[in-house]
């Protein structure tokens, strides 16, 4: 793919420094970190060279945690304080949960998210992935030698608010500056079209532990633009696991076992699942507390055909996907496989019928999704890449909007919308004289709110008392380029305003973090105010980096007296970040952030004008 | 403030070249994007959010025809009446009557070839319907006249998406 060039609008003239950056694939089954390194994107290993990290989590008493291949095996033995999947519990109430009846874990109907009790607490999925996260974070500084200047956690595309909320938020418990959210069909496009110099229409088909996600995208000189997005957000290759672990119990004719036999069975389940890639046949044998012993075989045949449905499930979303992008299964060039569960045989083939052509295996779908994060993290923290630079265009995967009368949802943001992207709409009141309303903003594609996912409630108050329909209230969406959304509310006619960023109806608020923040450094007797320093020094860091390239390429827009200003708080910052006071760095860092407000909207234009000039050449043949 | 034709440096049309707005978008973004600005001050961020989601928002819209027309009614001064104009020539709304009477037919059947059938119908009479607003837009500038136009093509559209949406039987 031919990459056009272009500046770094926020340093083209800092000096250039390497600035560590990695990518995280925080999976339902693995968890994987990623980096650039000397031009060239690497997974990185732990001690023993292993790649991947099992996404699972022992707590032990007084708090203390286990991560990956040590929490893994541990899971037998202690059922309950071994998480693992909790990728599916992100964002998700216990009504959501599936199989719960089959779990082992002891689930907390919280408000908002579930929550799970473990021999150290209850804990919050999100305190859980937290736990992924910081030994993912260990291993990158181990292995680079240095603080991280911020990191992309991919997410799957379709994941709605909640969701991905949910993962900022265990990113941000971790001690992380997360770059960006990104979508992990996206990030495997990046490293895919990149490597082998794509260009033109490409499916990505990225079946996970616990998503299915299918994205199409163009491929177009440096540029990957998401034309459609579809999928299955409570699907994945433990679900096929699952049907091994029904079709053990069902020919085994066993009862309900007790956890410990449960978790062992799913394991073994897995194990008959993965050893069946390899040869036509696989034993699953276990012998459980009771004493009884298990022999039984599951052949290719009776996997397949115990999977069927589940196969069969991801032809509808991509039959959506397709259509979202207005076009036919012809005009696709590629399919590309993503994910750990798509080396199943019997998934192969559905895919390569469906397309009608042999999809692409040429990269391991097990590490493509974070070899992706990578190289955008290393983009985004602004170390060029060689070759030339890229532009991501993706889109939200669920419609937003809001509650009208009679449950019926009123939509704002049509899924498939290019990120980021603002919407705003009318509506008024429906009793004569009423002075509050309240706004529940859902996401979802159904025209029933009960079918959609509620995402937040706030009232509006304050309405001045006019005649039914009087009022008029216009509620503005903007959705960032992680895919989160924000949400104000105005009244027209007093200016009156309400905003609320979505968070707080489920999940987490700004104080349960900080709580959560608190409890894990008395837990590993962290310094909280070293963090806060590292934290302000990094972001003051940036911000000094940010400033000095934008007055080296920009300064001739700024009047002297400006000039002189923005010059004497960048020296006030910088005298303050080698110094041991993180409030005196957060302070500096926040007025020269003020002071350069308009200098960075004056930049912005001028950006667009150069782009413009850039082109009317070319248009005067129009 | 640019309209959305000056935005990415074009001619205010209806017959646009669909190639140089997919380019003109794709230069402003790369200059524009979020992801040019992560690494920058909160000012500069929020200035490229802002700017990045309007570049989306006016390239989804020219991108349309229907929009894009309404929208060059609208620079004109012109209401296309979606919300309060729902008068269609009599013909008009036959049609419309008789092609939907054949959808819910072809969904009750299942009828694959049918619904293609449609789909190729309604894109010929969209092409005449927009060959027709170049020509009243763009060359007679005869904007209160383009509306009639406007409004079946925005039937046609909805009815295209109903028609796709029949295709999933599952």
């Amino acid at each position: 793919m031919a990459l056009f060039q272009i500046a770094e609008p926020g340093q083209s003239a800092a000096p250039h420094r390497h600035r560590l950056a990695v990518g995280i694939d925080l999976g339902t089954t693995n968890s994987l970190v990623a980096t650039v390194r000397s031009g060239i994107p690497t997974v990185l290993g732990d001690e023993q060279g292993r790649p991947l990290m099992p996404s699972i989590v022992r707590y032990l008493p007084g708090g203390a945690v286990e991560v990956g291949y040590a929490a893994q095996s541990r899971q037998v033995e202690d059922p309950k304080n071994c998480l693992a999947s909790v990728k599916r519990f992100m964002g998700r109430g216990l009504r959501d949960v599936a199989y719960i009846e089959n779990s082992p874990y002891d689930f907390v109907d919280a408000p908002g998210m579930v929550q799970l009790r473990t021999v150290a607490g209850v804990k919050s999925p999100v305190e859980v992935s937290a736990e992924i996260l910081k030994a993912l974070r260990r291993r990158a500084e181990l292995s680079l030698a240095g603080d991280l200047a911020g990191a992309v956690i991919t997410v799957p595309a379709y994941f709605d608010d909640a969701q991905r909320q949910a993962t900022k938020d265990a990113a941000r418990l971790a001690g992380l500056n997360v770059l960006r959210l990104l979508n992990e069909p996206t990030a495997a496009a990046v490293a895919y079209g990149l490597e082998n110099a794509s260009e033109g229409l490409y499916a990505v088909f990225d079946l996970g532990g616990g998503t299915f996600d299918i994205s199409i995208l163009r491929l177009s000189r440096g540029v990957f633009e998401v034309l459609a997005t579809s999928g299955d957000a409570a699907l994945g290759g433990d679900d096929f696991d699952h049907r091994v672990f029904c079709w053990a119990l069902e020919e085994a004719k066993l009862p309900p076992l007790p956890p410990r036999d449960t978790r062992m069975l799913q394991l073994k389940s897995r194990e008959a699942k993965e050893a069946l890639a390899l040869h036509g046949e696989a034993p699953l044998t276990a012998k459980l507390s009771s004493g009884e012993f298990i022999d039984l075989r599951l052949t290719t045949e009776t996997f397949c055909r115990i999977t069927q449905n589940l196969v069969h499930k991801t032809l509808g979303p991509t039959r959506k996907a397709l259509r979202d992008a207005g076009l036919a299964v012809e005009d696709i060039k590629g399919v590309v496989m993503v994910g750990g569960a798509t080396r199943m045989p019997q998934l192969q083939r559905a895919v390569a019928e469906f397309f009608g052509r042999d999809p692409l295996n040429n990269l391991d779908p097990d590490k493509v999704v974070a070899l992706g994060a990578a190289m955008q993290a290393n983009v985004l923290a602004g170390n060029q890449p060689e070759g030339g630079d890229w532009l991501l265009l993706d889109v939200i995967p669920l419609s937003l909007g809001i509650e009208t009368m009679g449950g019926l949802v009123e939509r704002i943001v049509p899924r498939n919308s290019t990120i980021p992207t603002a919407r705003a709409q009318e509506f008024t009141t429906f009793k004569d004289g009423q002075t509050a309303m309240s706004i529940h903003v859902v996401q979802g594609e159904r025209e029933l709110v009960s079918d959609c996912r509620s995402l937040a409630r706030f009232e509006l108050r304050g309405i001045p008392p006019l005649a039914a329909g009087g009022a008029r209230i216009r509620v503005g969406f903007q959705v960032d380029a992680d895919g989160l959304l924000s949400v104000s509310a105005r009244e027209q006619s007093t200016g009156l305003e309400s905003s609320i960023s979505v968070k707080p109806s489920y999940g987490l608020g700004d104080s349960d973090i900080e709580r959560m923040l608190r409890d894990s450094f008395e837990h590993a007797r962290e310094d909280m105010h070293a963090r806060a320093l590292r934290e302000h020094r990094v972001e003051g860091e940036r911000l000094a980096g940010a400033v000095r390239g934008a007055l080296a390429a920009d300064g001739g827009l700024l009047a002297p007296e400006e000039r002189g200003e923005i010059d004497r708080l960048l020296a006030a910052l910088e005298a303050a970040l080698p110094g041991d006071d993180a409030r005196a760095i957060k302070r500096a860092a926040e007025a020269l952030n003020r002071a350069t407000g308009s200098f960075a909207a004056r930049r912005m234009d001028e950006g667009v004008k150069r782009a413009l000039a850039g082109r009317s050449i070319a248009n005067l043949d129009l | 403030m640019t309209n959305h034709f000056e935005l990415f440096g074009l001619a205010p049309s209806f017959a646009l070249d669909a190639g140089a707005l997919d380019r003109a978008f794709r230069e402003l973004q790369a200059q524009v994007h979020p992801d040019r600005f992560a690494q920058a001050g909160d000012a500069e961020r929020r200035a490229s959010m802002q700017w990045s989601t309007r570049a989306n928002e006016a390239y989804r819209l020219l991108r349309d025809p229907v929009e894009r027309a309404r929208y060059l009614l609208e620079l004109h001064g012109v209401d296309t009446g979606f919300d309060t104009d729902t008068a269609m020539p009599g013909d008009f709304l036959a049609r419309q009557i008789e092609l939907r009477e054949a959808l819910e037919e072809a969904k009750h059947k299942r009828d694959v070839a049918a619904l293609e059938a449609m789909k190729r119908g309604l894109a010929a009479s969209s092409r005449a319907l927009q060959a027709e607003l170049a020509s009243r837009i763009d060359r007679a500038q005869d904007y209160a006249g383009a509306t009639g136009a406007v409004r079946q093509l925005q039937f046609l559209k909805r009815l295209a998406e109903e028609v796709d949406a029949a295709g999933d039987f599952d």
